[in-house]
């Protein structure tokens, strides 16, 4: 009921195709194309008014984590799995981009999305568990992957340059090479609207609507006859696909690629990123990612505010200052599970619902 | 004769339950028929085997006459089998709309890349195709007002009907309904009743039923049959069964002959009947 009550009075749809639009009212489709045009104008403005490019690659590492969370949400959040191997699957992507363009000679702009495809083709094999295993039996069955991969990376010298670390290929385009983090920002928005769009879409056709039926009553699904070893592999598919997708970006903007960085820890943070922004809604990964993004930025800033006060100096915090971020990054995380399960798009949701209705709420 | 379903000896066993022994019956194209006996008597493990969820111990059934027994369940969905559950089964978290989509799922061709690619593709087309043929299923059952609600939010009695909306839409030519009626008012049963009859009359698809409430088993089945113990004690026409005395003994109760004369329990028959 209360996303009917979004629509405005008197918004009639007269045709099923209005009905199936993407945005379900022209002004909510024009706010999320002007977001796309400030996004636009960021590096521009960001040079104008003199702010730290530093800001920059936070933009552009939303970009790219929130491609991999997007394609973790379609396995979790969707399709009702579990996987603790993500970061491992975003690895491989960043790997695989690196050696098809720099080993193979594959221009930038191709390597991107056939890492993306190498990528699913290792999850689909990670994810045939899947079709026997559930709940936690399944997620030990992730992290098995999570480190036959991380171990693979560390051997594998031809594929991943084993302890050298791999080089990755400037992203080029007919013949023009980005190099600046200015330039490279909108490669990585350009292939963040083109992944939201393509699952969005997924989300409303056939096999998307497969993937919600196995996850909310896999018996009854199997019974409108869905193959659920086909989708439940399928979904594996998918999540490394976009994690792929986001590794490859990630290799091209770093311009190397080390064995750091794939480990379990970021499985885990990928997983806090769309439980954050909201199981199961494609708008709430990116929510999710940025707010995990920004969040050490935020705590940075808060614990650089206490230096040398007097509750620095009573505590006798000094060089321990440090550490209190890393608290503080915790706790907003388990304050934010207890006073907001459904995650941050079921709460922008509830912001829209009582702006539509103001000042008469109730 | 043309058999839409036909079972041949069936038996299921887990361990040492017996749910079902040397079950067989025959359903004509065309036939509402309806399956009762008393609870744990097999009715749903009956139904469970004919979709697939149970494998059959020993025996066969044949659907159209081919064997489905080495079939996987979701291949008999686009077979032309549906079913209900007496247990709600909804997808809960989507709208009616979806979740009468997914039972199209085996009519729609668009795979996950197409879909990806929507505008592109054709999905589009096939997605506004389907969605008319949703709106007649969801015209027909009167769902208009809850089209967009998520099916977990609905009553008891929308939920079964939003259940065999999603049956209908896989275009079934046999529908297994389980418990149809069960927990509903009269108001309700008789709105059941109505559109069963239409789904079998008017859209031409064979019924199953399983079904407690006896008024209407008799008011609308074309025949019936009695299993007990996992064993089928009666089959034929509504008015033989319930005058047959070993049904009368395993699921609708003895009389004590002592207590009731014996005129007066057959104008109980009759007004069953």
């Amino acid at each position: 009921m209360a996303a009917s009550s979004l629509i405005p009075a008197g918004d009639f749809r007269s045709t099923y195709g209005a009905d199936t639009t993407i945005f379900p009212t022209a002004t909510s489709r024009n706010m999320a194309i002007l977001g796309i045009l400030i996004l636009v104008a960021v590096p521009t403005a960001f040079s104008w008014l003199g702010v730290s490019p530093y800001w920059l690659t936070l933009l552009i590492q939303i970009g790219y984590y929130g491609i991999a969370a997007l394609g973790l949400n379609i396995l979790v959040g969707f399709t009702g799995q579990i996987s603790i191997g993500h970061a491992a699957f975003f690895g491989f992507g960043a790997f695989a981009s690196a050696y098809v363009s720099s080993k193979l000679g594959v221009p930038v702009f191709f390597a991107i999305p056939l890492a993306g495809v190498m990528t699913a083709a290792v999850g689909l094999v990670f994810g045939l568990p899947a079709a026997r295993l559930k709940g936690l039996y399944l997620a030990i069955a992730t992290l098995a992957a999570q480190y036959i991969l991380l171990d693979f990376f560390s051997r594998a010298e031809w594929f991943t340059g084993g302890t050298v670390p791999a080089l990755a290929e400037p992203f080029s385009l007919f013949g023009y090479t980005v190099r600046s983090d200015q330039q490279y920002f909108y490669v990585v928005l350009a292939y963040l609207v083109v992944c939201f769009l393509l699952a969005t879409n997924l989300m409303r056709s056939r096999d998307g609507r497969a993937l919600v039926a196995v996850r909310d009553h896999y018996l009854s699904a199997e019974i409108m006859g869905i193959n659920l070893t086909k989708y439940r592999t399928l979904s594996f598919g998918l999540a490394a696909f976009f994690a792929g997708i986001g590794g490859a970006l990630y290799a091209h903007n770093q311009g190397v690629v080390s064995n750091e960085g794939f480990g379990i820890d970021r499985s885990i943070l990928f997983l806090a990123m769309i439980i954050i922004g909201g199981l199961g809604s494609i708008m709430g990964t990116l929510m999710g990612t940025a707010f995990m993004v920004l969040l050490p930025e935020a705590m940075e800033w808060l614990t650089a505010l206490l230096r040398d006060t007097p509750i620095d100096q009573a505590l006798a915090l000094r060089p321990n200052i440090a550490f209190l971020r890393e608290i503080a990054i915790g706790l907003v995380i388990v304050l934010f599970l207890i006073f907001e399960p459904d995650g941050l798009a079921h709460r922008w949701r509830q912001i829209k619902a009582y702006w539509k209705l103001y000042p008469f709420s109730h | 004769m043309d058999h839409a379903l036909e079972v041949r000896g069936v038996s299921l066993r887990f361990g040492g339950v017996h749910a079902l022994t040397d079950v067989s019956f025959a359903i004509r194209k065309g036939e509402l028929f309806s399956i009762i006996g008393p609870n744990g008597a097999g009715k749903t493990s009956m139904v469970n085997c004919i979709s697939g969820r149970y494998k059959p111990t020993e025996g066969e059934i044949f659907f159209g006459g081919k064997s489905i027994n080495r079939l996987k369940t979701n291949a008999r969905a686009s077979l032309g089998i549906g079913r209900t559950f007496q247990n709600l089964a909804l997808f809960h978290h989507m709208t009616v709309l979806d979740n009468i989509m997914v039972g199209r799922h085996h009519l729609l061709k668009n795979n996950f890349i197409t879909g990806s690619l929507y505008w592109l593709t054709g999905a589009r087309r096939e997605e506004l195709q389907h969605r008319r043929k949703v709106e007649e299923i969801i015209d027909f059952l009167d769902l208009q007002s809850v089209r967009k609600a998520p099916a977990g939010t609905l009553s008891y009695g929308l939920r079964k009907r939003v259940e065999l909306a999603r049956a209908m839409a896989l275009e079934p030519q046999l529908i297994l309904l389980d418990e149809p009626m069960a927990g509903m008012n009269l108001e309700e049963k008789e709105d059941m009743a109505r559109y069963i009859v239409d789904l079998n009359e008017e859209f031409g698809m064979t019924v199953v039923m399983i079904e407690h409430d006896m008024g209407v088993v008799m008011d609308i089945s074309h025949r019936v049959m009695v299993l007990d113990f996992g064993r089928k004690i009666a089959e034929g026409l509504p008015g033989d069964v319930l005058a047959d005395p070993h049904v009368r003994k395993a699921y609708l109760g003895e009389e004590d002959p002592a207590l009731v004369d014996p005129s007066e329990a057959s104008a109980m028959a009759e007004s069953a009947a």
